[in-house]
């Protein structure tokens, strides 16, 4: 099955790639529930975890040789980058899921709680005493789930963070350009201050969690302001570490010398993946920390 | 263009061994991976409704124990919907877009490999958990399909969090599925085959893939929201918190009711390639077929509320989702109208797949009528929860979406084995199956209407007539899938030779392939004028 006798289409040879990923992501799950169940480390997330590392590298690494070999067209480039856009687009639904989340409680079950619309009867008889105030200083019931003793303002932290990314996305932008202009200087430095300003994020996002928990008691499991802020900042935190990891692959590629100034979809994919995080944390700084 | 396929055909060298399947990147091979999960599963669902129907025949508790019921009813509900009327279409899709296209393979054929093996993992995950249960280790999970909390958080036993985990493994699957079926259609399209000169299949799986990725992540949220407040202490559907268990359910229909609607546009697809074939007709309608399944699936994301009509919602919810659920009314009554059309005076011929498109027809546009007296809300405060939307649900699903994936399958088993298959046996599994399907579902809604709740081991004794009817129906419906499986394996094994063109009346670019299709469809791409 060489390519030649696909005519001008290219289908891949068979691959390992898809079993290896089957079973890394059985044995990940696997271990993760186990390891929510037992209470401590199940030795299956770590090998879990390490084969998803080894896919990545494998996988991505195959495709990276058959890009320099030369043995796509431009057709192949085309589905990588629908791949891609698509992708993209599904992440901004499971986004859209707790942004959902956060709006319903706000708008709606929140205030229902303090009696607003028709829901007096609720509000009577469970838990007369609660006001609906967002960011829940209090919670309908204290004695079960212990509400933050404060909110996290918007200032500070969060704003610093809000210009670094917004910072990053310029500095890659600028990356992008040289790229396009033949400066492989301009290039590796735009990316490279692009990771490190991803970097920076993380390290401010961690020390702002740690805020939460020691000094304003807002945890997880403070209630539902508690919970839709983990999550939403959480699982944007997730994707800009994942976001960071390929700008630094992408990073150790341009200093081996990959990429032309017109043939450098990998690079595009990151930066579309990297301005979609940017975008969430824009929505997530407006909703979450400051309205 | 016929001679340079042939010329393919003969050095048309297959991959052998266990390989071939594990390591696959050829359509075709994945396409049938995908049928045969989704005919094994189907079988394994069977069973389960067999003994839900078994422990119904009669009122009292015969067979098994309610805890143990209702495992049945979630595990035959999630079985059926994720592992036999999905997978089913995206085989179906696997085998016929890019030869309906005219293109080699799919888009991205190794990941189209990798969502294949996801699904046996997943449902791995959750069929041990019911073999667990059977052991007596622990509960499967037992909340429905539909998974509400706080009966899947604050009370799910402990194999809902592997639940939770294989949902995630089935929508990583659906996704990369559904980009390679949009990736495939927008960029390896025959030169000339513009978007309106789609076959109408491969229009729905596009339309049907746009859904896919845009709602399965929102299933995946809502369960990761079940995973935190189970395991984490979060309270999204926890009242105490400030939280809601109705967001549960906005969540989740938000995903559940465009997911009904993936598992039916396909099968209009289907449908609408059938029906003109068979009346030797050009579809009726082609373009108002495209645009009324466009927006069905526009639509299909603001009526998700008609199924908590009951849960106190706003006046103005309730009269939203009323109205708006009744307009999808509109375009699915265009279709039923076009395929009508489509066989008004032609010369119709009723092999197999023509029955059962008849007959889905007929019989979806039933669970088209009930699911309007259902989105009626003050009328579904009466039928919500009833044996009347069991009968709803299976109208569209089994004589709907199953019925239209036993068409495809006699329709284009010949082009896929080269052999036709054994047509007085066709006709039988027709009529036992469309005889059985109807005394197993009908009685249903009269159950339900006298006010029989669905999701119960146990009834009143007025509803033993009905009952015991309904489940003789399943134990003929059930064992008549047995000839359809002896049909299939018989026509993959040999038989009367089928011509490259199969059908008198066929068209596509499907039906210029010989018969059976080669390995690689088409590797230099046809012209289409
Ligand atoms: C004209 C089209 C349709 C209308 C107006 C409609 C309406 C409804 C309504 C109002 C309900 C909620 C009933 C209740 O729980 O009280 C319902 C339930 C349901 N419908 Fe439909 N429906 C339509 C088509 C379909 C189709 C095409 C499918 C799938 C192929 C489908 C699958 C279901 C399922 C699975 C449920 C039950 C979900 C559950 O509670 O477990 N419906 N339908
Ligand atoms: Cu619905």
């Amino acid at each position: 099955m060489s390519t030649a006798s696909h005519g001008e289409y290219y289908i891949p040879e068979p691959s390992k790639w898809p079993i290896v990923g089957t079973v890394a992501l059985t044995t990940s799950v696997i271990g993760a529930v186990n390891t929510i169940h037992a209470g401590e480390m199940s030795l299956l997330l770590p090998v879990g975890l390490l084969m998803i590392a080894y896919l990545f590298f494998g996988w991505f690494g195959s495709v990276i040789d058959e890009s320099m070999a030369g043995k796509y067209s431009a057709q192949v480039d085309k589905s990588f980058r629908l791949g891609m856009m698509w992708f993209i687009f599904s992440e901004v639904m499971f986004f859209a899921a707790f942004f959902g989340a956060l709006f319903y409680a706000r708008v709606l079950s929140v205030p229902w709680l303090g009696g607003a619309g028709n829901n007096a009867a609720t509000h009577e008889f469970l838990w007369p005493a609660f006001e609906a105030v967002w960011p829940l200083l209090s919670n309908p019931d204290n004695t079960k789930i212990v509400a933050p003793a404060e909110a996290m303002g918007a200032m500070g932290l969060p704003a610093i963070n809000t210009a670094i990314l917004l910072t990053s996305s310029v500095t890659l932008t600028w990356a992008h350009h040289a790229l396009r202009a033949g400066n492989r200087l301009h290039l590796n430095l735009g990316l490279g201050i692009t990771v490190l300003l991803g970097c920076i994020f993380l390290v401010l996002q961690v020390e702002e969690y740690i805020h939460a928990y020691n000094e304003l008691g807002l945890t997880m499991s403070s209630g539902i302001y508690g919970s839709t802020f983990f999550l939403l900042t959480g699982f944007h935190g997730f994707h800009v570490t994942m976001g960071t990891t390929m700008l630094l692959v992408i990073l150790i590629r341009c200093l081996k010398g990959h990429f032309t100034a017109d043939n450098h979809f990998g690079f595009e994919a990151v930066a579309w993946y990297w301005h979609f995080v940017d975008v969430v944390w824009l929505g997530l700084y407006i909703f979450v920390y400051w309205l | 263009m016929n001679a340079v396929v042939e010329e393919h055909h003969d050095h048309d060298h297959k991959p052998t061994g266990i390989g071939r399947w594990l390591f696959s990147t050829n359509h075709k091979d994945i396409g049938s991976m995908y049928l045969w999960f989704a005919f094994t599963m189907f079988f394994i669902g069977g069973a389960l409704a067999l003994l839900i129907r078994a422990e119904l025949f009669q009122p009292g508790m015969q067979i098994v124990e309610p805890e143990f019921f209702n495992q049945l009813t979630t595990l035959h509900g999630l079985i059926m919907v994720f592992g036999v009327i999905m997978p089913a279409f995206v085989g179906l899709a696997n085998w016929q877009l890019p030869m309906m296209i005219g293109a080699p393979d799919m888009a991205l054929p190794r990941m189209n490999n990798w969502s294949f093996w996801l699904l046996p993992a997943a449902f791995g995950l959750l069929l041990a958990s019911l073999v667990m249960s059977i052991m007596g280790l622990g509960s499967a999970p037992n909340f429905g399909w539909t998974f509400y909390a706080p009966l899947s958080t604050t009370y799910g036993p402990d194999s809902t969090d592997y639940f939770i985990f294989s949902v995630h493994l089935m929508g990583i699957s659906s996704v990369m599925g559904a980009i390679n079926v949009i990736a495939t259609i927008m960029n390896l399209r025959a030169p000339g085959m513009t978007y309106m000169k789609m076959p109408i299949f491969v229009w729905t799986w596009f339309i049907t893939a746009y859904l896919l990725i845009a709602v399965m992540p929102v299933l995946a949220g809502v369960v990761t929201m079940m995973l935190t407040d189970r395991n984490f202490g979060t309270s999204f559907f926890d009242a105490a918190g400030g939280g809601d268990p109705v967001m549960f359910q906005h969540v989740f229909w938000f995903f559940g009711h465009p997911e009904v609607y993936i598992m039916i546009l396909p099968a209009f697809g289907i449908v609408s390639s059938i029906v003109p074939t068979f009346s030797r007709k050009p579809l009726f309608g082609y373009s108002s077929m495209v645009y009324a399944t466009a927006s069905i699936a526009f639509l299909s994301f603001i009526v998700w509320a008609h199924h908590m009509f009951t849960v106190g919602m706003p006046v103005a919810g309730e009269l939203f989702f009323m109205y708006s659920t009744m307009l999808i009314a509109i375009p699915t009554g265009v279709k039923v109208f076009n395929w009508i059309s489509t066989m008004w005076r032609g010369a119709l011929t009723f092999e197999t797949p023509m029955l059962f498109a008849i007959a889905f027809i007929f019989l979806f546009t039933m669970g088209g009528f009930t699911g309007l007296m259902l989105c009626i809300a003050p009328a579904d405060f009466q039928y919500h929860d009833t044996y009347f939307v069991v009968a709803h649900f299976h109208y569209v699903l089994v004589t709907g979406a199953a019925f239209s994936i036993m068409a495809a399958v006699y329709f284009w088993l010949p082009k896929w084995t080269g052999n036709m298959y054994d047509e007085k046996l066709g006709k039988l599994h027709f009529w036992l199956t469309c005889i059985s399907a109807n005394v197993l579902f009908f009685p249903m809604h009269f159950v339900g209407l006298a006010g029989m709740p669905r999701r119960i081991p146990d009834y009143a004794l007025q509803f033993a007539e009905f009952n015991q009817i309904a489940s003789v129906g399943a134990f003929v419906f059930g064992f008549s899938q047995l000839i359809f499986l002896y049909v299939v394996i018989k026509c993959v094994r040999g038989g009367e030779k089928a011509t490259d063109k199969v059908w008198e009346g066929a068209h596509g670019l499907e039906f210029d392939l010989p018969s059976p299709a080669p390995f690689h469809s088409y590797t230099t791409p046809p012209v289409v004028k």
